[in-house]
């Protein structure tokens, strides 16, 4: 079995402060992480992998630093990582870049599955996965909770949704999007940390993915970000101190005259 | 040429432009601010802020052909087993402005087997039209047949705005029309204007976690897309007897070819469980100590008419199940009220809940960040205030 991973290295939103005096983002010393789903994703496909053989391949899109992603996802048992980076690729959008994305696993070769993390949370669009299938024509499955089978005719797999679950049965190839419930990633091995250490990371443009002009980085995003502001800082709430019986009763007079339960 | 750049004669190296980057990509450099390409995205930050109008962007964007033959506001109209779902009332709420600002009409698309039924309470909540597909092979939600007709009526029809739900349905299906139109689409918006000047659409959203807004626009390609979560926009008002006009789209059986199929629906939540629906929510983390003690949340939340969250640390430590993990990577919530029960409000659980309309927060300790974010916070043992409160709200 064939399989790409698409993985994306994000700011740490926990280190991600607001300055409180002009209220803007604090992105000093800020890490860059492996999307926390990419990372369940990752660990899915190395798991079938260990089953069914094949090979696992991360790709990633994004600035020359992006790399360190690729080597983590080496460390945790992909075998190969390429980076797709551009300065043509700057400004992308959803589209534009599910588009670059389709154009990358086109060129890994034959590929029976795609997996990616349900969404990434610097963008939380969820957008580029169902993406990426439209581009290559292939169904998906989106919010993996579980693989019951997979093997090279069918993939038979839970979808999370807000009742419940389906159970949706597809051919391969397909797109699977997954979410935090469908796995426990393992740790880096020894051995594994060794190889991302020495392996070469191959670097794909524009020009080696043949890729439409048109369609890639700002000319090929139909959204931009027209303004980015900070949203006003909360006020400080009422803090009830004291005996349990004396801060309930405070609260509760409260909650009464605000009608917060009615 | 590069699409963004720094006029050096102009720059005076304030270092402005560098704290307004949301990603990082300014430095400055013998006192000028050199723009690091590979980490800027063009959002536009830094040429806002510059004081002295040193930064440019110029931009070569592509036009979609025929723009201006796009017209209406459309709203898709999600059902689950001939149920029209909560958040299409919500969508049809704000496409009625929109429709209205922009002097246009207000359609649905509705699409299910046996629901043209369902048109009335449309008509009555706003839309004008009704585009129905109605074929017993669209009983199940389907990714392909949904999108192949959804995408061939905006294609037919032509219009300039579409809106869907932000729900695990929507999410999957509206990314596959959007790609298939080749157009714009913009995730979880909190605010949706026309802008007055050019009649464009004008999406707010919240990003890196809720700690910015940013608004995007889709000027150039047609229609405009965005989907909206539920409890985020105000209801249509129902007009009783409201009347409109039913669009019937012929399903043909190559319309309904699809590689995956589902073959179960299993709806194994319990009302206490549904936490994206619900207007209350009692959410627990480390500070409940055992699995057993969720039975006190349990309590809480049914006497408030509320579904029980929990915080990561709670799932993790396997004390509840992780449809209820409320967060960064678990659900977003936006109840009335959300009450968090010792939890301490890591910035992972806060982006998944700040946005309540109301924050009650009990914890022992008063430094816990939770209550910064606490419209009312409740100081002392979690193990004397939970049940004080359950006294209380019972007599009621």
């Amino acid at each position: 079995m064939n399989i790409v991973v698409c993985i994306k290295q994000v700011p740490d939103t926990t280190d991600v402060r607001i300055d409180p005096k002009t209220n803007t983002l604090i992105r000093e010393g800020v890490a860059s992480i492996l999307n926390p789903f990419d990372a369940y994703a990752l660990e899915e496909a190395v798991q079938i992998k260990e089953r069914l053989g094949g090979t696992v391949t991360a790709l990633s899109m994004g600035p020359p630093q992006a790399e360190a992603v690729l080597r983590e996802a080496i460390s945790l048992g992909a075998d190969q990582g390429i980076l797709i980076s551009d300065k043509e690729f700057a400004g992308a959008d959803t589209l534009a870049t599910s588009y670059t994305l389709s154009r990358a696993i086109a060129k890994v070769g034959e590929v029976d599955l795609i997996l990616t993390g349900k969404q990434a949370i610097d963008g939380d669009t969820a957008q580029v996965g169902p993406g990426i299938a439209v581009h290559l024509d292939l169904p998906q499955i989106i919010f993996v909770r579980k693989i019951r089978e997979i093997d090279a005719g069918k993939v038979v797999a839970e979808r999370m949704t807000e009742e419940g679950y389906e159970v949706v049965e597809s051919s391969l190839p397909l797109l699977l999007s997954v979410v935090k419930d469908i796995n426990v990633p393992r740790l880096p091995s020894l051995r594994g940390k060794m190889l991302a250490k020495k392996v070469e990371i191959p670097v794909w443009t524009a020009a080696d993915l043949e890729t439409d002009p048109d369609r890639i980085g700002l000319k090929g995003s139909p959204t931009w970000v027209d303004k980015i502001f900070t949203p006003p800082a909360k006020s400080g709430g009422d803090i009830f101190t004291g005996e349990p019986q004396e801060v309930v009763e405070a609260f509760y007079k409260k909650a009464e005259e605000n009608q917060l339960f009615s | 040429m590069s699409a963004i750049k720094v006029i050096n004669e102009t720059c005076t190296g304030c270092g402005l432009c560098q704290k307004v980057c949301p990603y990082d990509a300014i430095t400055l450099k013998d006192k000028l601010a050199v723009i690091d390409l590979h980490k800027c995205t063009l959002c536009g930050a830094c040429v806002e802020k510059c004081p002295v109008d040193a930064i440019e962007i110029t931009v070569q964007r592509r036009v979609q052909d025929g723009l201006e033959e796009y017209e209406g506001v459309w709203i898709f109209a999600e059902q689950r087993s001939g149920e029209i779902q909560p958040v299409v009332y919500e969508l049809l709420g704000a496409g009625q402005r929109l429709a209205k600002a922009r002097s246009t009409r207000l359609s649905a698309v509705l699409i299910g087997s046996g629901v043209e039924k369902l048109c009335d309470v449309l008509f009555q909540r706003g839309a004008d039209v009704v585009y129905l597909a109605d074929h017993s092979g669209l009983d199940n939600y389907h990714d392909e047949s949904y999108s192949r007709i959804l995408t061939r009526l905006v294609e037919q029809y032509k219009p300039e705005v579409v809106l869907c739900g932000a729900t695990s349905l929507g999410r999957s299906l509206i990314p596959r029309t959007a790609t298939e139109l080749k157009t714009g689409l913009t995730a979880d918006c909190t605010g949706l204007e026309i802008d007055p000047e050019s009649g464009h659409l004008l999406q707010t959203r919240p990003a890196f976690g809720g700690n910015i807004m940013a608004t995007i626009r889709c000027e150039n390609f047609r229609p405009q897309m965005a989907t909206v979560r539920h409890k985020v926009m105000v209801e249509a008002e129902p007009v009783p007897g409201r009347q409109g006009e039913i669009v019937r789209f012929e399903v043909k059986e190559e319309d309904l070819q699809t590689r995956a199929t589902v073959i179960e629906v299993v709806r194994a939540l319990e009302e206490t469980v549904n936490i994206t629906e619900a207007d209350v929510i009692v959410s627990g983390g480390r500070g409940l100590k055992t699995p057993e003690n969720f039975q006190l949340l349990v309590d809480l939340a049914k006497v408030l008419e509320g579904a029980v969250g929990a915080s990561r640390a709670a799932v993790d430590a396997g004390w509840i199940d992780y449809a209820h993990q409320v967060g960064q990577t678990g659900k977003t919530v936006k109840p009335k009220v959300y009450i968090a029960v010792g939890i301490s409000g890591a910035i992972q659980h806060l982006v998944g809940m700040s946005s309540s309309d109301t924050i009650i927060a009990i914890n022992r300790d008063p430094d816990a960040p939770i209550f910064k974010v606490a419209d009312y916070g409740l100081v002392g043992d979690l193990f004397e205030i939970v049940p004080l409160l359950i006294e209380k709200f019972k007599r009621k």
